[in-house]
């Protein structure tokens, strides 16, 4: 009788987690969806080469202002966001040896967007330490428009620094947030 | 009381019904050349931590435990295993790029040095993957040192 019991436990229990998993990420995947679609049909109408760069970096600056403002929730959203932009980069107006390099860059970009999109906040920062590399890494490639700023924090990451794109020139620190808000250095000003 | 027995007797089917579902099983005979182990030269201590501490999860081969033979648990393991995988695989190391290499490492070092890997449900059955602070660093350190050969 009790092997019984602890049989129906086991399988309430796997179904239950199956329920679990599917509810919680149902919503957030449409409503992504929808943000993309929005995000696309905005940056697209140059149709120039740099269209699509530009709108992964504005994903990207977006995404860096939800961490300095501490907030997890609206980080994952836009982590999945910045993912879609990543996955519909087309790179075939390069050059080989620049498609090659953009698609390294993309595929590592897009595993990091990914699981921000689904970590808590300590390891969403981990993530867009690697993602901010692949970021400036795209832009040395691309170029842009805008004017962008390489910052720096010496102490993220044990001391090991940690580096990231901005749009301004102010420090607002996206690996301790409110805790060391203007804690950083502008290294360089991209354009 | 007529109820309870009804849900224990439906119960009971449902698990002996699962037993007949297969199972796909993670096992090669062959370690492909692009292996970890293979591509770089690892010190045979945190060789020996990698194998018994990730590469159930982390590899093209598993060394299953009696319980992946009952479902749900194997189920539960083929999940696991899959998704381990998909992360990263140490088998297929040296198809990956550089600068997908640093970021694998990166995520290596955090996910120990954060506790995070090898799972607690792993090592609770698996005491000896259970990796000892000294294993930690001798890992952690070994892959700083692959990371910043790569950058």
């Amino acid at each position: 009788m009790s092997t019984m019991a602890l049989a129906a436990v086991m399988i309430a229990t796997v179904s239950c987690k199956d329920g679990n998993k599917k509810e919680a990420t149902t919503p957030v995947s449409t409503e992504m969806h929808q943000e993309t679609m929005d995000d696309k049909t905005d940056m697209t109408m140059g149709n120039s080469q740099d269209a699509k760069a530009e709108t992964i970096l504005t994903a990207y600056f977006n995404l860096k202002d939800a961490l300095v403002n501490d907030d997890n929730s609206q980080a994952k959203e836009l982590g999945n966001t910045l993912a879609q932009s990543l996955k519909s980069f087309d790179a075939s107006s390069y050059s080989d040896d620049e498609q090659n390099e953009l698609n390294d860059i993309i595929e590592d970009a897009t595993e990091h967007a990914e699981h921000i999109g689904e970590s808590d906040i300590k390891h969403q920062r981990e993530h867009f330490k690697t993602l901010s590399k692949d970021m400036t890494d795209m832009v040395a490639i691309t170029g842009t428009s805008m004017t962008i700023y390489e910052q720096y924090c010496p102490m993220y990451d044990n001391n090991k620094g940690g580096a990231w794109l901005s749009m301004n020139e102010e420090i607002r620190n996206p690996y301790f947030g409110d805790k060391m808000l203007t804690c950083g250095k502008v290294q360089r000003e991209i354009n | 009381m007529k109820i309870v027995k009804i849900i224990a007797w439906v119960a009971l089917v449902a698990l002996v019904v699962i037993q007949f579902f297969p199972v796909d099983y993670n096992r090669s005979e062959t370690v492909p050349e692009t292996d970890f182990m293979l591509v770089n030269n690892v010190p045979v201590t945190v060789e020996q931590s990698l194998q018994v501490s990730c590469y159930d999860c982390h590899s093209n081969n598993t060394e299953y435990p009696w319980y992946s033979k009952i479902q749900p648990s194997a189920w539960y393991l083929e999940h696991h295993i899959k998704e381990g995988k998909s992360e990263l695989n140490f088998n297929e190391w040296g198809n990956l790029s550089d600068r997908r290499k640093t970021s694998k490492l990166r995520s290596i070092i955090n996910q120990i040095e954060d506790g995070e890997m090898p799972l607690d449900s792993y090592t609770l059955i698996h005491r000896d993957a259970f990796l000892s602070e000294a294993n930690k660093t001798a890992v952690i350190d070994y892959m700083e040192k692959l990371k910043d050969s790569l950058e």
